[in-house]
């Protein structure tokens, strides 16, 4: 039988609150990779566990594209946990016993965190079009203000999957000395452009919905079509050919051919349904922005300039085989650049066949590897750089 | 647990706080040892999907891939130390390998298993099978082993290619062996410069 999995159980953080932090109210505005600015910037964050004393058991879990601050435990009154649940809590893998785990929306999101559908102080509306283009870097920059507010100086971890893991990286690349550990997770140091094309064609078939109006559809509503159709392609990628024929094969819907356009097949109806409630709970110009952020990603080039060895970050890279929106090449790319830059990296190649959503699915390939990998940070044995 | 003759050996031939590099380093014991008794700072590469959870364990730097294309992307001179123990047998391009380790390391350490003993002799020239010894434990259908090599082959591929031998060592059933070891030995450990 399945384990009672709600706030009451064992291993669970219990009943979380998300929290608010805002910052750079003008003048003092964020400065943005791209020379705008923004402000005021509110971050919506989560956290779990305490901070020790001395302030060096903090752990940042970044979320991905559609992800938020919500990673563990659960809201009042709600029956599902946070994203990250089975790997955030008391005995797992961020073990809540030892770790203060943080978890907050990236800027541009739409959980709380200053976005495109947030209000423009000026003028009492939605940012829509008129919220500057934002990054990763500036994303990081953020979270860099929130982590100073917790009056934290040196993260024991940063950790996260996908465009979690971009911001991972980034946190090594803009901030190394204050990351002792980085857990980049099925994710990659640029996107490709394959991975452009995708949410390239995500973007046009937001903005092709004339619903979109330009972006300015808070006064109307959702272009639900175009945002739904955006998300049943990205499912497309999430998964492997493998799990769609295991979950879905060519099962029927009624057991035969409707000889209509109707959806006759599981999988049309889970991509629609999945389509359908992603509708409800994301905004389409967080959606723009965030791919946006995640094409211009590239750190192929800067990530920890040659001659900068400063940095002591410890690596734990971990890849999925059967992921293909996110090659196991591509994380093995972020490790033959550390290894150029003599870093210590552990890397593992975990065989799933879940496709990209394994980092969200292989708990216990996962738990055990940063279990025994947050574990082992203080040891000699494991001070492996190679630096001369 | 009592240590492995050859893990000691190893261990003789690596100075303290050296760098190290284990190519095929399965469950991490040489490296443990190494990081214990020497401070080096060790990493690996290694394949197998359980020795790289053992090593994660055991909180060592690993590689998950082959060992020839995990190499090629160090720097040059990146390493005090590459070894290449009990690996070498199961690597299809063996003198790729051993230069690049070589450009990578400033001494390679080679242990490998001697198909010339004298079991493994008697084997071949009286049964007419391929010998199943100690070092060499596996059926001919099963063996990780694509290259078969003698104490007397190594050397002379090391003479042909201009590398320096600067150490050696033999030993046969955890005994050290001095004498006739391409009969005698059924393991040698190599310490090698390059040209």
């Amino acid at each position: 039988m399945e384990p009672l999995r709600n706030h009451m159980s064992d291993d669970s953080i219990g009943i979380v609150e998300t929290q608010l932090f805002s910052f750079a109210e003008p003048p003092g505005e964020l400065l943005l990779e791209s020379g705008r600015t923004l402000g005021p910037v509110t971050l919506a964050y989560e956290t779990y566990g305490e901070l020790d004393p001395e302030r060096s058991n903090a752990i940042i879990v970044c979320h991905a594209l559609s992800g938020d601050a919500h990673a563990a435990g659960f809201h009042d009154g709600e029956d599902a946990p946070g994203w990250w649940d089975a790997m955030i809590g008391p005995g797992k893998a961020f073990d809540t016993d030892r770790y203060f785990v943080i978890c907050c929306n990236v800027i541009g999101g739409c959980k709380g965190s200053t976005g495109p559908s947030s209000l423009d102080p000026r003028t009492g509306k939605p940012h829509a079009l008129q919220f500057p283009i934002i990054t990763i870097a500036d994303m990081v920059q953020a979270q860099r203000y929130l982590i100073d507010h917790l009056g934290i100086e040196k993260l024991l971890c940063v950790v996260g999957g996908s465009m979690g893991g971009m911001q991972v990286l980034q946190w090594v690349s803009s901030f190394p000395e204050r990351v002792r550990a980085a857990i980049p997770i099925a994710t990659t140091l640029k996107h490709s452009p394959q991975q452009i094309a995708f949410d390239q064609v995500v973007r046009q078939s937001i903005m092709a919905d004339p619903a979109w109006r330009k972006g300015s559809y808070y006064d109307h509503g959702q272009p639900e079509r175009g945002l739904a159709v955006a998300r049943m392609l990205g499912h497309i990628t999430f998964m492997s050919d493998q799990s769609m024929e295991k979950k879905f094969s060519r099962k029927l819907k009624n057991g035969n051919y409707s000889y209509t356009f109707a959806e006759d097949f599981e999988v049309e109806g889970y991509l629609r349904y999945r389509g359908d409630s992603f509708v409800k709970r994301f905004d389409a110009n967080s959606y723009l922005y965030i791919t946006k952020a995640m094409d211009y990603f590239d750190l192929s080039e800067d990530f920890l300039a040659p001659g900068g060895s400063g940095a002591d970050t410890r690596f734990l890279v971990i890849s999925f085989k059967s992921d293909w929106l996110y090659p196991s090449y591509q994380s093995q790319d972020i490790v033959k650049l550390l290894k150029k830059r003599r870093m210590a990296a552990t890397y593992c190649d975990l065989r799933s066949t879940y496709g990209h959503d394994a980092f969200l699915v292989e708990i216990e390939e996962e738990t055990r590897l940063i279990g025994n990998f947050l574990n082992n940070l203080g040891s000699a044995s494991g001070q492996g750089g190679n630096g001369s | 647990m009592t240590t492995r003759l050859d893990h000691r050996i190893i261990c003789e031939l690596v100075g303290s706080g050296q760098n190290v590099l284990d190519l095929g380093c399965g469950d991490g014991a040489l490296m443990s040892l190494l990081a214990r008794q020497k401070e080096a700072r060790v990493q690996g590469i290694e394949l197998d999907d359980e020795a790289i959870h053992q090593c994660v364990g055991k909180g060592l730097t690993v590689f998950q891939g082959d060992i020839e294309s995990g190499l090629v992307d160090y720097p040059d001179q990146a390493f005090d130390v590459v070894i290449l123990n009990q690996s070498m047998q199961e690597v299809k391009k063996v003198d790729f390998v051993i230069r690049e380790s070589l450009r990578v390391g400033r001494r390679v350490i080679v242990g490998f298993p001697n198909f010339a003993h004298a079991r493994a002799r008697i084997s071949l020239f009286f049964l007419g099978k391929t010998p199943i010894t100690e070092s060499l434990p596996y059926y001919w259908y099963e063996t990780p082993n694509v290259r078969f090599l003698s104490i007397r082959d190594f050397e002379t591929y090391c003479r042909s290619k201009g590398m320096r031998i600067v150490d050696a060592r033999f030993t046969n059933n955890g005994r050290i062996i001095r004498f006739w070891p391409n009969l005698r030995a059924r393991n040698a450990i190599y310490v090698l410069t390059g040209p």
